[in-house]
């Protein structure tokens, strides 16, 4: 009663089976499993999308730092030029200052010096002028005595005032 | 998970009451009816003579046939006490031709109808007039033989009921999947979900490799069928309570169903390991093909019995703890409710039991149908011997 073939049992088990086979693979296990391996391909590419995004966002990093670094240097090469430059023109600055400054140093001198000999000269002339004009007023005046010639000289000595010509 | 908790608890419980109730009415109800009948007998002598254990059948309660009874097929679905829903008989004579009517007819296989009656539970064909008393009537073996029965048994229709539950929530999982897109799963598809991937993953693709996606489709619904009568099996209230998944017939249909897409599918280097395996001297070819070629046979037979034997194992002893009430009952009423006690406890530990085995036993034909289809389609990809 248990082990029994039942003929209609089997037959209906097995019609029943595969239109429930049918039904279900073509309308629940077609679109289940599509949507299932689908989601799971959706999944695995926006992993690997990310995975990407992350390398590529590395990679920009490090040019990123690498650009930064050469304008970092760049700027201290730049800073270091200026500062070279300013340091060259403020000594040729001073170095031409100085060389003006002696410059006119020397000329001031040799003007000094020229006035001087202009001075000296024209102080000779008037010496020899004054000599000159001393002698003749001597020459013209008849001098009788020593006493009255001492006079005489001290009298020119004092009209003639070097600080005046 | 806890839902899945409360769900088992709630099946245990229904599965509990039901049972007492069901029992209880079943035997009251089967013993009036046939003291009824024995007593309109009018030829006492004939009735002791041919059924002997009827006259002690009113009084002592006989667990055998009760057990039977619930593992077993009948041709009408007994609700409670004196209720018995009758069901179609549909029956093909190749000498007759086609009658079908309902079994109550039959009368609890007391009278003929149509030319046929109930005996020991199977339609046989009789040559007795409608009414006859059917313990009279003889058999007619010639058109007994000529009989193709297809009524729609206990078995048939709770198979029908666990196939339109499987429709049911199978295609609005996959509704809710065609709307839902590529979003998370919701509701019964949440639940679904894992046990589709377990079967894609851990059973398909572990067992066949590739070319498994061919064959998704009947691992998910032997998968499911066989689950789902397990569990419908567990409950003991109409609609469900049919042992579907226990009877040899269907477990037969599905064997069968996984041996021919076996040898469809089975490719030259799969028969080429049957016939003659390679790598072996002749002579041993002698014993060793017959015995592939047996195997061959009795790979799906074993899946057949496996199935059959683990899932009506588990109602006889389910059953048999209830018998024990009965049996104990009969010594003596409190004897009985005392027995009840330890008959509850260790109800709900095999009923457990029977909702793991419900697990178990669909994933293992499921798993041995996957094996069986991949060592068809090996080869093809991956050569080893």
């Amino acid at each position: 009663m248990l082990i029994e073939f039942s003929f209609g049992l089997i037959f209906w088990m097995t019609v029943s089976f595969l239109v429930v086979l049918f039904i279900l693979g073509k309308f629940a296990w077609k679109p289940i499993l599509g949507v299932l391996s689908e989601r799971e391909r959706t999944i695995e590419d926006a992993l690997n999308e990310a995975k990407k995004a992350r390398d590529e966002f590395a990679v920009l990093k490090s040019q990123n730092e690498d650009l930064m670094r050469a304008a970092r240097e760049e700027r201290e090469v730049l800073l270091k030029e200026a500062r070279d430059i300013r340091d060259r023109e403020i000594s040729e600055a001073k170095a031409k200052a100085k060389a003006e400054g002696d410059a006119m140093l020397t000329r001031a001198r040799e003007e000094i010096r020229n006035e001087k000999n202009a001075a000296l000269t024209e102080m000779k002339n008037q010496v020899a002028e004054l000599s000159v004009m001393v002698a003749e007023r001597i020459l013209k005046e008849k001098l009788s005595d020593a006493a009255a010639q001492k006079a005489l000289v001290d009298k020119v000595m004092s009209d003639a005032d070097l600080r005046k010509s | 998970m806890k839902a899945l908790i409360r769900a088992t608890f709630l099946t245990l419980s229904t599965l509990l009451v039901g049972a007492i109730a069901a029992q209880s009415g079943a035997h009251t109800g089967h013993d009036s009816s046939h003291a009824a009948v024995s007593n309109a007998q009018l030829d006492a002598e004939d009735v002791a003579e041919e059924h002997p254990t009827h006259a002690e059948g009113h009084t002592k309660f006989n667990p055998g046939e009760m057990i039977m009874g619930h593992v077993g097929d009948e041709h009408g679905w007994h609700l409670w006490g004196h209720t018995t829903l009758p069901l179609p008989i549909i029956i093909y004579n190749t000498e007759r031709g086609f009658t079908s009517f309902s079994s109550g007819h039959f009368d609890h296989g007391h009278k003929t109808y149509g030319g046929y009656m109930l005996h020991e539970g199977k339609v046989v064909a009789t040559t007795a007039a409608d009414g006859t008393d059917a313990h009279h009537a003889a058999i007619d073996e010639a058109l007994t033989k000529a009989t193709w029965d297809v009524s729609i048994t206990k078995n048939v229709l709770g198979m029908l009921v666990s196939i339109t539950i499987m429709l049911l929530v199978f295609l609005s999982v996959a509704r809710h999947y065609r709307t839902n897109g590529l979003g998370a799963p919701k509701g019964i598809a949440r639940f679904i979900e894992p046990i589709i991937l377990f079967v894609r993953d851990d059973v398909a693709k572990a067992n066949i490799g590739p070319g498994y996606a061919r064959f998704m489709p009947y691992l998910l619904t032997v998968f499911f069928f066989i689950l789902i009568n397990n569990l419908m099996g567990l409950i003991p209230i109409f609609p469900f309570g049919a042992n579907v998944s226990g009877s040899i017939s269907v477990t037969f249909a599905l064997a069968a169903i996984t041996f021919i897409i076996t040898l469809i599918n089975g490719n030259r280097h799969y028969w080429g390991h049957i016939l003659a395996m390679p790598g072996v001297p002749k002579p041993v070819l002698f014993i060793l093909t017959p015995v592939e070629i047996l195997g061959v046979f009795l790979r799906p037979a074993i899946l057949m019995i496996r199935l059959f034997a683990n899932i009506t194992a588990g109602h006889i002893i389910v059953l048999s703890f209830f018998a024990l009430i009965f049996i104990f009952g009969e010594i003596h009423a409190g004897l009985g409710w005392g027995v009840s006690i330890f008959s509850l406890v260790f109800t709900v530990f095999m009923s457990m039991m029977e909702l793991l085995v419900a697990f178990i036993q669909a994933f293992v034909f499921t798993f041995l149908s996957a094996m069986y289809f991949g060592s068809a389609i090996e080869g093809a990809h991956a050569e080893h011997h």
